[in-house]
């Protein structure tokens, strides 16, 4: 039982050889690029969600903050491409590994900060004070908003690894405890239920990658603006 | 016997099964000729069915289908003990 928890998470291998970029790389053939006008239908609904999911993310900004736009709809579509595939039976979900959400997060909340600390270095600093508090306070609130910075690319990591896990886990959990109970029916259709209601509250592990490219953008909107 | 078209233009779902030695040799195994067939195969399937005037979710669903088929390939080791049986 313990053994048969956690293996969904293992790197997949076939033939002993870990093939995991082959699957962080299969949801670009789900993409394929437009190079016409008007395209096949998968291509024009992909592109309308695009410009729907673009305009949403990026109006709030000014348009040096605008220039990040490829960058934050790039990382939405992967994120939302990977956690929908591993929605599948059996499949792999590569955003479930912390390694590769702080390989996400960190270099991208970097980029941030240290570009608002090259172009507006004072307003950078004046963030970690917030506005009106008594004198006394200032060094501890200055260490306090210190430690909330550096905290925000961890924070962003384990909450998107916590959230694909634990879900997992749940569905794989309820889904066994179904299958042990269908001897004793007076309980099964309860629980399939609940598994039903679980998979589309999972399903919207597509919100998930709103909050994680909304905690993005916010660090951006934060540093560019004032 | 000999096929009209050229050898190597040839697609590996028309081949028959006695000309499948002299097929492959004929192929092309450097890293640029399997990014190549990739790619043709690719192209191929979504030419077929994917861009086409009135695609529908079949196009879309039967590459899902082949990827979940591929990942039950890959861990049939680790679920095989869980199948019901009397005896583990």
């Amino acid at each position: 039982m313990n053994e048969n928890l956690f293996t969904p998470f293992t790197i997949p291998m076939m033939l002993d050889i870990p093939i995991t970029t082959l699957i962080i790389m299969f949801p670009t053939m789900l993409f394929p690029t437009p190079n016409q006008l008007i395209n096949n239908r998968m291509i024009t609904i992909q592109q309308w969600l695009t410009k729907l999911t673009s305009k949403q993310l990026m109006n709030t900004h000014n348009p040096k903050g605008q220039t990040w736009s490829l960058m934050f709809i790039s990382l939405f579509l992967f994120i939302t491409s990977t956690n929908l595939l591993g929605m599948l039976p059996h499949s792999f979900t590569p955003t479930a590994q912390l390694s590769m959400n702080l390989g996400m997060a960190i270099p991208l909340w970097a980029g941030t900060v240290v570009m608002g600390f090259r172009n507006k270095t004072k307003i950078s600093l004046a963030h970690l004070l917030p506005l009106g508090t008594p004198t006394f306070l200032i060094p501890m609130l200055v260490m306090i908003e210190t430690i909330s910075l550096f905290i925000q690319p961890l924070a962003l990591a384990v909450r998107l690894t916590a959230n694909i896990t634990a879900g997992h886990l749940l569905l794989h959990l309820i889904g066994s405890a179904t299958l042990a109970l269908v001897n004793i029916s007076l309980f099964t259709a309860l629980i399939t239920f609940t598994i039903l209601t679980l998979l589309t509250i999972l399903e919207f592990a597509v919100a998930l990658i709103q909050a994680y490219v909304f905690t993005l953008l916010v660090s951006l909107y934060l540093q560019d603006n004032t | 016997m000999a096929s009209v078209i050229p050898r190597k233009e040839e697609k590996l779902l028309d081949v028959k099964i006695g000309e499948l030695p002299s097929w492959i040799l004929t192929q092309d195994f450097t890293p640029n000729g399997i990014a190549g067939a990739f790619q043709r195969g690719y192209y191929q399937y979504y030419n077929k069915y994917v861009s086409v005037k009135k695609g529908s979710f079949t196009g879309l669903s039967t590459v899902l289908a082949a990827y979940m088929l591929f990942n039950y390939c890959c861990s049939y080791k680790e679920f095989e003990h869980e199948w019901p049986r009397k005896y583990h």
